[in-house]
């Protein structure tokens, strides 16, 4: 009696164990992310100007963010930069990733020289890009003083293809990363597939572009998660490379954020425009989970 | 019964007061602020040890970074957790602001003791009270309508500081001839919009500059004369290096240090890096009015909001704090390291150099005329939320070759109506 007494509440401590241990984090992340989202909500429908004020005014803040100049300007922004970013990042991650998988030598090396990029910090990355770019020190001033007079490169100085700059610092950052998420995809291909065509006579392209690509469709998938999501939130890149100027015309969803309620005391403005924001990265990431959770049912 | 209660409760307070008093004014000011360069660092130390001679403990709050907006973002988490500093630097029409959301502490019975309405003058006094109440104490007066001068590159040319802009553009003219860079700028928001500042002040004369950039008044802002003034200052931006845009007011103005460039328009804290270089004014570098406003005079005051305190001692040595940062021995120890002038309208300037003389002389004589205005760059004019959209709007303008002034004009006209 005594004995299955205490295989029951045994059996209880059991079952309430794993609740007990995933509790605390579980809490912290309904607080300080989902609690946050919801304050940021409602204080993006509030008069709040320099402080948070809780007298609900309706839509006003999204009205005056929608006829910001600034704003749009921000909007373009990131479309351009979030479609070069990504799209440069990873066809030249795939590209690396294909030239190194060639099993040439001193592989191990060559990949951590691509891959080091990514260990240094987006604002490291900026404040170099911004000395190399600066046309009267930098790559202009290099050429011009080595006799190529007519070379101009002063893309950073130019409002309206500075934003042209922060995609090559970003790519050039990025793109090691890609190329590791690439070759380890590559790397998990069985070997006996690519035999097999090589049996058939396909040449090595042609067994790159019709059987290779697709088989990585996964890491693909990825790839433009992870870049999609940086280029949204990215700010500290921008702040170093360009602190948003010349004028605005390199602004960012994220950094006009920080402007509007940091430094203008128009913390309402700010916080609708970090809830468009969260709108995007929802519109990116709900499909992609919802994809992902049906593909796991399926397959558990 | 009350009546009594009330008087007990009095008796109990100023009981309390003094023996607090007693205890040797054990109270602590703690100051919010984001003087951590070398001049202003030495000068905020000057503070400190007038506050230890009183017997107070001084809690040094410096958040590091600029132009404050780090600080400011530190100063609001305090303020909604309720728990203020003493003092917040904090300026402009932001005090108001400030004021509008609560909890700021009424320092008129120390003003009413050092005679602060006597020895300010009025629109400064204004800019330091909410509904005729004193909540701030101003510090220094910079001067921002100034166009500094390499004079070996102006005697090389043969100029003179231009006193108009027509003048302005002819020695920026002889400059190019000579190969020296025009004007150094710093293409950052804040630098442009300082020039833009300097050139409607030029163009239109400080009344025209009080209608458009303090009031916001849309019949000014569509003139002819706003016109003319973006006109004429976009004619600067030829006159500036490719290498400008990013670059900080400090480097530019080590460009006119060093003679690369011939002149910059920034307020007197660039006299500090001169002197930091070793120049002297007059022999070395030439410090003038931007071109046509001699009779005028933008001014850029630091303050400390004092927020209210609910230990008495902490009170106390906070009522001390604002009544020595106007003392005129602070005023005359902090604006000589500075590089300002005391806001003290009798303040002696001996130890000054020529150009604190000449700024004071000028902030003396337009504070009678109506020629000193509050600076709109600096945010001393109008909220920070209208303040920054006429700022994108005019750097935008300085950015944008394909835009026209009248493009401008409107733009801007359109950011003066944010609220």
């Amino acid at each position: 009696m005594a004995t299955q007494k205490q295989s029951v509440s045994q059996k209880r401590f059991d079952e309430w164990l794993p609740k007990l241990v995933v509790a605390p984090s579980f809490i912290l992340s309904l607080i300080f992310i989902y609690g946050f989202i919801i304050w940021n909500g409602y204080l993006s429908f509030s008069a709040s100007r320099m402080l948070p004020n809780y007298e609900w005014v309706g839509i006003v803040q999204y009205q005056s963010l929608w006829d910001n100049d600034r704003w749009w300007v921000a909007l373009k922004n990131l479309g351009i930069f979030g479609g070069l970013f990504i799209g440069v990042g990873t066809v030249l991650g795939l590209f690396l990733a294909i030239l190194l998988d060639q099993k040439i030598r001193a592989e191990g090396a060559l990949r951590s020289i691509y891959l080091y990029p990514m260990a240094l910090s987006f604002i490291v990355t900026g404040t170099a890009w911004k000395w190399i770019l600066n046309p009267s020190f930098g790559l202009e001033h290099l050429m011009q003083s080595w006799g190529f007079t007519n070379f101009t490169f002063d893309w950073l100085v130019n409002s309206d293809k500075a934003i042209y700059t922060v995609v090559i610092a970003g790519v050039w950052q990025s793109s090691g990363f890609v190329m590791a998420l690439f070759l380890a995809g590559l790397r998990g291909i069985d070997d006996s597939i690519i035999k097999a065509a090589q049996v058939d006579g396909a040449s090595l392209p042609r067994i790159y572009w019709r059987i290779i690509i697709p088989s990585l469709r996964p890491v693909f998938f990825s790839t433009i998660m992870i870049l999609a999501h940086l280029a949204i939130k990215s700010f500290d890149l921008v702040m170093a490379l360009t602190n948003r100027g010349p004028g605005y015309s390199t602004d960012m969803p994220a950094s006009f954020m920080y402007t509007m309620a940091f430094e203008r005391g128009q913390l309402g403005v700010g916080a609708a425009s970090s809830t468009m924001m969260l709108a995007m990265l929802a519109a990116i990431v709900v499909p992609y989970l919802y994809s992902e959770l049906r593909g796991y049912k399926k397959n558990g | 019964m009350s009546m009594k209660l009330s008087t007990v409760f009095k008796m109990l307070a100023v009981a309390g007061v003094t023996s607090f008093a007693a205890a040797s004014f054990a109270g602590e000011v703690e100051v919010l602020h984001w003087w951590t360069s070398g001049g202003e660092a030495k000068s905020v130390a000057e503070l400190k040890k007038m506050l230890q001679a009183k017997g107070h403990t001084w809690k040094d709050f410096a958040v590091a970074g600029g132009g404050g907006d780090n600080a400011m973002t530190v100063l609001k988490s305090r303020v909604v957790s309720g728990n203020p500093p003493a003092a917040a630097q904090i300026k402009g029409p932001a005090i108001q602001e400030w004021a509008a959301e609560g909890g700021v502490a009424d320092i008129t019975a120390v003003a009413k003791a050092n005679n602060w309405d006597k020895v300010l003058p009025p629109v400064v006094a204004n800019q330091m009270k909410y509904k005729g109440k004193y909540v701030a104490a101003p510090v220094n007066v910079h001067r921002v309508n100034w166009v500094w001068i390499n004079k070996a590159a102006l005697d090389k040319v043969g100029g003179k500081a231009p006193a108009n802009w027509d003048e302005f553009f002819k020695l920026a003219d002889k400059f190019k001839a000579a190969g020296i860079v025009p004007v150094a700028h710093g293409g950052q928001d804040w630098q442009d919009f300082t020039t833009f500042e300097a050139v409607v002040l030029g163009v239109g004369g400080a009344k025209f500059y009080n209608q458009a950039l303090v009031k916001l008044d849309q019949t000014a802002l569509k003139s002819p004369t706003m016109l003319k003034s973006l006109e004429t200052f976009k004619k600067i931006h030829s006159y500036t290096d490719k290498g400008a845009p990013g670059r900080d007011w400090n480097l530019a103005t080590a460009m006119v240090i060093q003679g690369k460039a011939g002149m910059q328009i920034m307020g007197d804290w660039a006299k500090g890096e001169f002197q930091a270089a070793g120049k002297k004014a007059g022999a070395d570098f030439v410090c003038a009015a931007t071109p046509g406003s001699a009779n005028a005079y933008t001014y850029n005051v630091d303050s400390f909001v004092m927020f209210q305190q609910k230990n008495p001692a902490n009170a106390k040595a906070q009522a001390d704090l604002a009544a020595a940062i106007l003392s005129p021995e602070f005023q005359q120890v902090f604006n000589l390291n500075k590089g300002s002038i005391p806001v003290r309208t009798d303040a002696k300037m001996d130890a000054f150099d020529d150009c604190a003389k000449q700024s004071n002389k000028d902030f003396l004589a337009t504070a009678k005329n109506g020629g000193l205005q509050p600076s709109i760059a600096h945010g001393m004019a109008v909220s920070p939320a209208a303040a920054g959209a006429i700022k994108d709007a005019v750097s935008n303008f300085w950015n944008t070759d394909s835009m026209t002034a009248q493009q401008a004009q409107q733009q801007i006209a359109q950011a003066a109506l944010t609220k």
